[in-house]
């Protein structure tokens, strides 16, 4: 079939590792956009989707419970004042940055495996930083007044406070969620184009018609978006590294032994890296298993990624050691006693599951057969992302829980609310994953109709 | 009201005009007729409750002049507890008592307060407070009758007096046979006299004494050791050598803020080497304040307590006591340490001779209390640290024994029980509850409708001490005239006033009858024949009468008794436990279970807050195979039901015994003081004593305790430091260093910089800094499931640490007002910053409750309102607050502001009359309560001030100093004997 490039045959694909060979424009086109338009929702679908939509309205009303009492239902005291929402807003927002990192700095180094991948976990780090996002304003005290962290004219000449990293926090959060966002949309503009061209039902065709913003596939349409999307790319880069950064330093700038730490910027970067891509596996091995896409996210992709996950991995293994090692090494009594405490003391069941599901399992990612296993890589790829949230949990909780005067340390034992708002942003996560897939297409069709050209191209 | 009314007219006046034409002239009228009734009505509502009491009352003459500040009103009284008077000056702003100071004149005060003062407001404003006349009803069948449900429904005075009526017209006929008066412990003059025309004009009738101290012992040993009663009244600041026998002085007696007080002073005043340094010895059962402050102490049992007691008799005043044959041969001490111990309070008393004092508790034997007092006269202590004054407490005729016989009898017709708990706080075996079922006529006059209450036909509300006339005594006999802040927010009346109800007095007024009775009496005395209204009215003014403290009983012609006889000593067979019942370091015997402010706060030694529990030692523990938190069963052998309390393990009590605080288990007492722990009055001896023999069975459940400090080891770090007096002399000067280096640019504060040193070596731990901080800063209590999950919100918390020799000490922690302060930095919207005088603010209304700042706090001093803490329902409580003070909202961080209230009256004051602030105008709460001053405030600008020079001491030290966040609160360490 591939030898008759010149034949007026339609293109279609050859392997190349990252597509399967014998799909063509049209057929790729109804393969994707079938998911969306036509394919009736299956029974698992509906299923999932009633259960996550009842989870997510429960979510709803328990942040409205939150409101009305305050976050004294959660388990916070004095001395650990944050809890799990502060650890599921790190967790949250790392878990974004894969797709950040997918989309926009494999774009820029021109690495074909990002295509099948970019759009759903794009799609990924705009819901996870939408939790991510929550999870702040859920936790203040008094959470109708969180526009004061905005600097706006306010009639008492009063600005933020730009000396705390939480007003740098809210910056760099919100700069972040809006250009995933735009990032996200103006890749989408082809697409959306596509499905209102083959929409049948008339909402269909006025909603996919208004989104698409009158694209009409032209010459000039395709070079300015191709320059947009690349200044978007290059813009988004530096944010892969900033935002974590920027969140590290919520807790690098405290005085708090277990917080203040210099290997806190990239330490984070690199366990959002971990988590990201493994929530990037978590969610595309069911993908491609339920809508029989595995000729577009083919086992090169997962491979890839665990690759990834295997380097990311062995940052954040250097980032442990480092932490220790520093707290030996300076001899302040303070860090040396939080290390302890973390290895012996209350919490060291926690460090040390983390410590195995970061550090010895993903160990089994040097095997060419684990990375090409897809059960062993969605296991593998739940257990980094537990072992990632414990981390979290870890540095937010065991610094807290005894610092300086041991006349205040004590334990924080999450109750019942701290979980339900864990389970619900995570429910809530999945729910508007459920719904982004039957609304918009899960793999950038502009995309790999170009895929398949240049595959078709490739030398054999 | 003459004010808000033109303000209102004025409004709408203008708004009359903003709306033109319009509106109609007759609905305007109508409406700004509205306007003026609601303003009338809004005026006289919120001034109705704050009235000023009519009769003359005069405010304390003693106070500074800048001191009463604006609005602040000071009246020098007299809190009276358990029957003595603790001198106070009542601030009322508004007419409304809102905190309590110590009067600085006053011989028990001398200006500052232990921690039952200072929650006497709360006392006054108590929500559950009963207000009016109750009548039992009885019981409808379609209810089950239960332990707390109400059985009374609401009556009048008038009712009652018309119930009274014939009951007083027969009893009086018959010589008051049949009439019953139960008194809780007083000193009252005036009450006193009011009795006694009682009984002369009914010599039938009898008078009952409950007193749930068992203070009866103290007077038999009196008269056992001189023929005499006789109350000693210690000198603390005089004595070289002090041993505590089971006994606290400085804390819960009549005495202890001066205790505690002339014991620093003394303290204080010595050399820091160790050779003049007075001694300070304990051995108790269960760790006090006293204790923990002893050069030396010793854990024991009540039985081996006296045994020592003896066997320093013996080396003392060899032959004083009297051997019974050998089975009341003293044994020897059972161990090296207590043997060392032994010979040192020996040579340490027997070297300070007339200089020696020990003081005895409840729990020893009335022979060897007057065995102590055969030793002071021994080693001729007596005028020079005891004084030998006339029992300050009246001791009425009969015992509660006496009325649970009679009323068993029926020979009780009418029975009074006046401002007293009997029913809950007596042994079980009495029965009380059961046998008063059969009087005919039953009244109870209290505070609250309580146990007593409920046992009763009738119950009549009674005022507060800060509603009422009335008098008392102090510890030292000096009489206060108790006069009112505030006209009785209730229809209540004062004990005075229900005693001349029920004799049918024609003066009813309590005004009338105090000043009535001191007019006579002075007159009598012939010492108010100058001028009785000058006398009275100074008296008044200085919150007590000059000269009044009782003058000590001559020793020389005294009986003296040649020996004593030992008591067979107290064996416990090995299946029994001796149980000690002590009165709880917060609510007492029970009279503060409602008391939120005390419930809540920490106790020393364990942290624990609303609860008790059985406390033994890690051996005792041990044989009974319990730890912390176990529940056990406790059954008194003498009878009774027994009660299931959970453990406490305390290494620092005595084997062998175990001890249970009361106050607890009280079903009456009130929405706060219900159904916490059990009543250890329950357990003890018909007698009233203080010892029973209990059998304790492990149950098997578990109990989750409402802690404050969960970790008592300060984990090698010395927070808390001490300081031999070696290291002190080593010591340079002023014991920090340079400042380090820091990027951030200086604090500098031109006008005043405010500072703060806390003195451990002074610091007792009695928590009364923690409370006055309370009262005075509008600080919500939690309740114990907040505490419990760590949501305590005291401004300064006592820190407690166990060191490895078994010792405490105490650490009160504020905020630390840090120069380079570690929250204002990582605060989002600026909610947390310096002021212009060095002040670490915290701006309640720009909070947005991130928490940071108290992640960040090295010291975790801030506070957080996870929930709406601050009462907002209950109406009595806003009369409560500070104006002065923000009410905290739910989700706002708040912390120790240095009474930034006070600071700006002193300011205001200052700009006012053109005088610069000084040193001491400005007193922080816990600086003013603290009994052995160990807090001092003030001026770092200011060379002379006080602050700037105890931070010169050797013993200075700053908390976490290596954090360079140049803390404007420092510590003094405290003083060891030897090197630590």
């Amino acid at each position: 079939m591939s030898d008759t490039a010149s034949s007026p045959t339609p293109v279609a694909s050859r392997d190349i590792g990252v597509i399967r060979a014998g799909w063509t424009y049209a057929s790729m086109t109804d393969k994707i956009a079938d998911v969306v338009l036509t394919r009736p929702p299956g029974r698992m679908w509906l299923a999932a989707f009633g259960f996550l939509t009842v989870a997510m309205l429960l979510f709803m009303a328990a942040m409205g419970y939150l409101f009305v009492k305050g976050v004294g239902i959660w388990g916070i005291n004095i001395p650990v004042a944050w809890g799990f929402a502060i650890a599921n807003c790190v967790w949250w927002i790392g878990i974004g940055h894969a797709g950040t990192f997918i989309s926009a700095v494999l774009l820029l180094l021109r690495q074909r495996w990002r295509t099948a991948i970019n759009r759903f976990a794009e799609a990924m780090t705009l819901f996870a930083a939408a939790m991510a996002g929550l999870f702040p304003v859920l936790h203040l005290g008094r959470p109708w007044f969180v526009y004061w962290l905005a600097p706006y004219p306010d009639t008492m000449t009063l600005w933020p406070q730009w000396r705390s990293p939480l007003v740098w926090d809210f910056f760099a959060i919100s700069t972040y969620v809006t250009v995933s966002f735009l990032f996200w949309y103006m890749g989408l503009i082809p697409d959306l184009a596509t499905l209102r061209d083959r929409a049948r039902s008339r909402f269909q065709q006025i909603a996919y018609g208004l989104l698409s913003l009158g694209w009409r596939g032209e010459a000039r349409h395709w070079a300015r978006h191709q320059s947009a999307y690349w200044l978007l790319a290059g813009l988004a880069t530096p944010l892969v590294v900033s935002v974590h950064s920027v969140v590290s330093l919520d807790f690098a700038i405290g005085n708090t032994p277990g917080y203040h730490s210099t290997i806190f910027p990239p330490y984070f970067v690199a366990g959002a890296l971990f988590s990201g891509f493994a929530m990037v596996l978590s969610l595309s091995i069911p993908l491609r298993k339920f809508f029989g896409l595995q000729d577009f996210i083919t086992a090169q992709h997962l491979d890839h990624a665990a690759k990834i996950m295997l380097v990311t991995c062995w940052i954040v293994t250097y980032g442990y050691a480092s932490e220790i090692f520093m707290a030996f090494y300076s001899g302040d009594e303070f860090e040396r006693a939080v290390v302890i405490n973390r290895w012996t003391g209350p919490y060291a069941a926690v460090y040390w599951s983390m410590i195995v599901c970061n550090v010895v399992l993903p160990q089994m990612l040097w095997l060419r057969h684990c990375r090409r296993s897809t059960r062993v890589l969605f296991a593998l790829s739940l257990i980094v992302n537990l072992g990632m949230w414990m981390e979290r949990v870890l540095i937010v909780v065991s610094s807290l829980n005894r610092d300086y005067m041991p006349s205040a340390w004590r334990l924080y034992t999450p109750t019942w609310w701290d979980w339900a708002f864990l389970l619900g942003s995570l429910c809530t996560f999945l729910w508007l994953f459920l719904a982004f897939i039957r609304v918009l297409p899960a793999i950038s069709i502009s995309e790999m109709r170009e895929l398949v050209n240049e595959s078709a191209e490739a030398r054999p | 009201m003459p004010r808000i009314i033109p303000i209102l007219s004025a409004q709408t006046e203008a708004k009359r005009q903003d709306d033109g034409r319009a509106e109609e002239a007759g609905f305007d009228a109508a409406r700004r007729r509205a306007l003026k009734l609601m303003a009338a009505g809004l005026a006289m509502a919120s001034g109705a409750c704050t009235k000023l009491p009519a009769e003359p009352i005069q405010a304390y003459g003693g106070m500074p002049e800048h001191a009463p500040g604006d609005g602040a009103r000071y009246m020098a009284t007299a809190y009276v507890r358990e029957g003595h008077a603790h001198g106070v000056l009542v601030a009322t702003q508004d007419g409304r008592p809102i905190k309590v100071e110590g009067n600085p004149d006053h011989p028990s005060s001398l200006g500052a307060t232990d921690i039952y003062a200072q929650a006497s407001i709360l006392e006054l404003w108590d929500p559950d407070r009963s207000t009016s006349v109750m009548l039992r009803v009885p019981p409808t069948h379609t209810e089950e009758a239960t332990e707390s449900s109400p059985d009374k429904a609401v009556s009048s005075w008038a009712d009652f007096e018309k119930a009274w009526s014939p009951w007083r017209a027969s009893l009086s006929a018959r010589q008051g046979r049949g009439l019953y008066i139960v008194t809780g412990p007083i000193s009252s003059p005036t009450l006193r006299a009011q009795l006694a025309s009682l009984l002369a004009r009914m010599p039938q009738a009898c008078w009952v004494g409950h007193d749930e101290a068992p203070t009866s012992a103290a007077r038999a040993a009196g008269v056992m050791a001189c023929g005499q009663a006789v109350q000693a009244r210690w000198h603390l600041d005089r004595a070289q050598a002090v041993l505590c026998l089971d006994a606290d002085p400085f804390h819960g007696g009549a005495g202890s803020v001066r205790h505690a007080m002339d014991w620093a002073a003394q303290r204080s005043a010595a050399s820091p080497s160790s050779a003049g340094r007075p001694w300070l010895f304990a051995a108790e059962t269960v760790p006090g304040l006293a204790g923990a402050r002893a050069d030396m102490r010793v854990a024991l049992g009540a039985p081996e307590i006296e045994a020592l007691l003896w066997r320093l008799a013996d080396r003392l005043a060899p032959g004083l006591a009297q051997d019974h044959g050998p089975h009341t041969k003293e044994p020897r001490p059972s161990s090296l340490a207590q043997q060392a111990f032994e010979d040192t309070v020996f040579e340490g008393l027997r070297a300070a001779g007339p200089r020696a004092l020990i003081i005895s508790g409840e729990s020893l034997s009335v022979q060897a209390q007057a065995m102590v007092h055969l030793i002071h006269h021994k080693l001729g202590c007596i005028g020079q640290t005891v004084d030998w004054i006339e029992p300050v407490l009246t001791q009425p005729p009969h015992t509660m024994a006496d009325l649970a016989k009679d009323m068993r009898a029926g020979k009780v017709q009418a029975l009074w029980l006046l401002d007293c708990n009997p029913v809950y706080a007596t042994s079980a075996s009495l029965n009380l509850k059961q046998a008063m079922a059969h009087v005919p006529f039953s009244v109870h006059l209290g505070l609250h409708e309580d146990e007593s209450a409920q046992a009763c036909a009738w119950h009549l509300p009674a005022s507060h001490a800060y509603e009422q006339w009335s008098d008392a005594r102090a510890f030292d006999g000096t009489v206060s005239i108790v006069q009112p802040a505030i006209s009785p927010l209730y229809d209540t009346r004062s004990i005075h006033e229900v005693v001349a109800l029920m004799t049918g007095d024609d003066t009813r007024h309590g005004h009338e009858i105090v000043r009535g009775f001191w007019r006579a009496h002075l007159k009598a005395q012939a010492k108010g024949q100058a001028d009785f209204e000058s006398t009275w009215r100074s008296a008044l003014q200085q919150g007590f009468i000059a000269d009044s403290a009782s003058s000590p009983i001559a020793t020389a012609g005294l009986a003296w008794a040649h020996t004593l006889a030992r008591p067979a000593p107290l064996d416990t067979p090995p299946s029994q436990w001796l149980l000690q019942t002590v009165p709880d370091h917060a609510v007492r015997h029970g009279a503060f279970s409602n008391n939120g402010w005390l419930q809540e706060l920490p106790r020393p030694f364990t942290s624990l807050t609303w609860g008790h529990a059985l406390m033994l030692g890690p051996q005792s523990a041990k044989a009974l195979k319990v730890g912390t938190g176990d529940v056990v069963r406790v059954r008194a052998v003498h009878g009774g039901e027994g009660v299931t309390c959970p453990v406490w393990v305390l290494p620092s009590h005595a084997e062998g015994t175990v001890t249970l605080s009361t106050g607890y288990g009280r079903w009456r007492a009130g929405a706060m003081g219900n159904g916490i722990g059990v009543n250890a009055h329950a357990l003890r001896p018909l007698d009233g004593g203080v010892l029973s023999r209990v059998a304790i069975e492990k149950t098997g459940d578990q109990h989750a305790f409402a802690i404050r400090q969960v970790q008592m080891d300060d984990a090698g770090r010395h927070p808390a430091r001490t300081m031999s007096p070696e290291e002190e002399t080593r010591a340079s000067r002023g014991g920090s260093q340079a400042p380090k280096p820091s990027l951030y640019p200086p604090q500098t504060d031109p006008v005043h910089a405010w500072a703060m040193t806390i003195d451990l070596d002074a610091c007792i731990g009695c928590g009364a800094c923690t409370v006055a901080c309370q009262v005075e800063n509008n600080i919500p209590t939690v309740g114990p499931q907040e505490v419990a999950r760590g949501r305590s919100m005291h401004w300064i918390r006592v820190d407690n640490y166990d060191t490895p020799q078994g010792e405490t000490l105490f650490q009160p922690v504020p905020c630390m007002h840090c120069e380079n302060a570690p929250c204002e930095i990582v605060c989002p919207v600026g909610a947390t910053m310096h002021d212009s005088e060095g002040l670490n603010a915290q701006v309640y209304n720009r909070c947005v409750g991130t928490r940071f700042c108290s992640n960040n706090c090295p010291y975790k001093v801030r506070r957080f309102n996870f929930l709406q803490y601050s009462d907002l329902t209950h109406e009595s409580l806003k009369g409560m607050r500070n104006p002065d003070v923000t009410v905290r909202e739910r989700g706002v961080m708040e912390k120790c502001t240095y009474c930034v209230q006070r600071i700006s009256r002193a300011r205001r004051h200052a700009e006012k009359t053109d005088e610069p602030v000084r040193d001491g105008d400005v007193v922080t709460a816990c600086q003013a309560v603290c009994p052995t001053r160990a807090i001092v405030f003030g001026d770092l600008n200011d060379p002379e001030s006080q602050v700037v020079r105890s931070r010169d001491s050797a013993r200075h030290y700053v908390l976490l100093e290596e954090l360079n966040t140049r803390p404007r609160t420092t510590y003094l360490a405290r003083r060891t004997r030897e090197p630590s």
